[in-house]
């Protein structure tokens, strides 16, 4: 057989396990279900089954999911932070090192913040200009409701 | 010729793509694999939470058998032999060279080394000879074995209740029934008991073996719980059968964690809480008792050793209030893998903030221990100021004595040498430095300078010392 059909052939193996693998990999770990709305799908990695079991019982849970509050409310917005946490996330949990209580990150904060005023910026409008906020910061809704989303 | 070169080198790149491909799809299919292991291996964790390799029954003493059903809890247990200083508090790792009589190698560091004023306190006691800072669970055994303290006064088998695993040798002893075991340890020389008792806390202590519930073991508290609900109108209260889930939490270590003494001749081990757990009722309870540890070798005292109260404060403050327990600070949930287990590592919260106060107080890990430590150095503080009015105290009684004064003329001022003295131990002694309860502290060594200073007015001529009135609220 001609050098180039066997390299040819080769090739076609080893990409075809790689891609095999990744395909099932990502099937085995309901990868489909990271881009769907489905809340359950943030318990998949038992990391944040406390937040899963507070969602269900807070007020919220009829009117929000975790994307409505943890992801921006635009397409681009909602996909790039989903791919930028989902990577972080599936590294952390794969390598260890993180702390069992998680905590939110400042940019992640940011997007739940601005959540908040998304649905509820007419109340929110009506208070600021009442009680500015503290010199060089931002009034925070979270500061105080806090738990609206879940305890933990 | 130059297209002979030409097609060489063509060769040669395509050759060099190949392989560069090839090794991409290669460490994709490596690290693909890799995941794929791992998820699969986080996925079975969910499904098992533990294996039954061993069948574990209700004689099964060792916890090495107990640790191969559950490894990662025999793992962090086995732990507790860490020695790591706190600022207040935890143990210090000291050489410590072997001799016949104390074999150890390492010790912590000796309190009354660190302040001399405890041995006044204790003087007369055997507390006055040896008394080191607390350490891990895992030295529990040996380090009431070797204390000095065993040779200045021959102890009783009591003492074993709370430095051995009890629960197998108890029921051996007794034919079966805990209770008898109990009173037949007690009465036994300490070294004898010894003999019979194999382990520090071991798995048995705390949980039942078929179901793993938590479970309470030892009669004292069994007794102690009993008459404290008696005081609440609860008869007859069998703390397996109604504590809930979460009060087991804390009434596991409130089986040794406890203000404690050894009643009457056959020594049995009594927890005081007749009248309730506040100092004052314990107080009340040990003087309706006419009970003294010893007598105070300085003043003639009938004076009182508090042991560790953790149990007692904690009762007073805001966490247990909050129905916050033992284990939900000192063994945290955490994760391994997939599965959320307690933390079998006993020890303190200050050095396992995330896991033990975050959960619910979402502050900096800086910002919750200053809180912890400004706590503590408030309650030290205080804590240096009653032992202050103490040496006082003793020194005036010792110099009254010296100065012919007789029993009867100071009996007062005994008396409040024996309430300041219990008051401020039952802080000293307490393993939190005042954090398990801080209003509580503080107002128990406010009274102690109290009594300190009365017990000197009460040797001042012409003064009763007593002074009835109390402000109304």
């Amino acid at each position: 057989m001609n050098p180039r059909t066997i390299q040819g052939i080769m090739l076609g193996i080893v990409i075809g396990i790689a891609v095999g693998i990744g395909a099932y990999t990502f099937a085995y770990a309901k990868g489909w279900s990271y881009l769907t709305d489905d809340p359950a799908a943030c318990a998949n990695c038992h990391v944040m089954r406390e937040q899963f079991d507070g969602w269900l019982k807070s007020s919220h849970r009829a009117v929000a999911t975790c994307n409505s509050c943890h992801t921006p409310a635009n397409f681009i917005g909602k996909y790039a932070t989903k791919a930028s946490n989902g990577f972080w996330h599936s590294f952390f949990f794969t390598t260890g090192g993180y702390e069992d209580n998680i905590q939110i990150k400042p940019h992640s904060r940011e997007i739940t913040e601005q959540a908040c005023r998304n649905c509820h910026g007419e109340i929110v409008g009506a208070i600021e200009p009442v009680h500015p906020a503290p010199a060089g910061g931002q009034l925070a809704c979270l500061r105080c409701h806090d738990s609206v989303g879940h305890l933990h | 010729m130059a297209e002979a070169i030409d097609n060489d080198a063509f060769a040669r790149r395509r050759r060099r793509r190949f392989l560069i491909i090839v090794g991409a799809a290669v460490l994709a299919t490596i690290v693909g694999v890799a995941l794929l292991m791992n998820i699969f291996e986080r996925k079975q964790e969910a499904r098992n939470p533990f294996y039954r390799v061993v069948e574990l029954t209700d004689d099964t003493e060792d916890p090495a058998v107990w640790g191969k059903n559950f490894p990662l809890q025999y793992d962090d247990y086995k732990r507790t032999v860490d020695q790591v200083r706190t600022r207040y508090g935890g143990s210090e790792a000291l050489p410590h060279t072997p001799t016949k009589a104390d074999p150890r190698s390492v010790l912590s560091q000796s309190k009354i080394e660190e302040d001399p004023r405890l041995k006044v306190m204790w003087a007369g006691y055997a507390f006055a000879k040896d008394f080191r800072e607390e350490r891990g669970h895992a030295y529990m055994l040996d380090d009431q074995t070797f204390t000095e303290r065993q040779q200045v006064v021959k102890q009783p088998g009591t003492c074993i209740q709370c430095h051995g695993s009890v629960y197998v040798p108890y029921k051996k002893a007794g034919n079966g029934d805990l209770i008898a075991g109990f009173e037949k340890f007690n009465q036994m020389p300490f070294f004898e008991a010894r003999k019979l008792v194999s382990h520090p806390v071991a798995c048995i202590d705390c949980h039942d073996s078929s179901t793993m519930q938590l479970r309470v073991t030892r009669p004292g508290f069994i007794e102690g719980i009993r008459a404290f609900k008696a005081t609440q109108g609860v008869q007859n209260y069998d703390v397996n059968k109604q504590a809930t889930r979460q009060e087991m939490r804390a009434y596991v270590c409130g089986q040794c964690h406890v203000e404690y003494y050894f009643k009457g001749p056959e020594k049995r081990l009594v927890y005081p809480w007749a009248k309730g757990l506040k100092v004052e009722e314990i107080q009340a309870y040990y003087d309706e008792a006419q009970f003294k540890d010893w007598t105070h070798a300085d003043t003639g005292a009938s004076v009182l050793k508090a042991q560790h109260p953790e149990f007692e404060l904690w009762n007073q403050g805001i966490h247990a209030r909050s129905g916050v327990t033992c284990a939900d600070c000192h063994m945290p949930y955490k994760r391994e893998g997939a599965l959320k287990i307690s933390d079998h590592h006993v020890r303190s919260p200050m050095l396992n903030v995330n896991r033990a106060c975050q959960t619910c107080h979402k502050w900096p890990e800086e910002e919750l221990k200053a809180r912890v430590e400004t706590i503590q150095e408030r309650t030290f503080k205080l804590r240096n100021v009653a032992m202050d009015a103490l040496m006082d105290l003793i020194s005036d009684l010792k110099a009254a004595k010296g100065a012919g004064k007789t029993d009867k003329e100071i009996t007062t001022a005994q008396d409040f040498q024996r309430k300041a003295q219990f008051y401020l131990d039952f802080v000293e002694a307490e393993n939190s430095t005042g954090f398990h309860a801080p209003q509580e502290a503080a107002r128990i060594l406010g009274e102690s300078i109290d009594f300190s200073r009365k017990g000197q007015n009460a040797l001042r001529e012409g003064k009763s010392g007593v002074r009835a009135q109390t402000a109304k609220p």
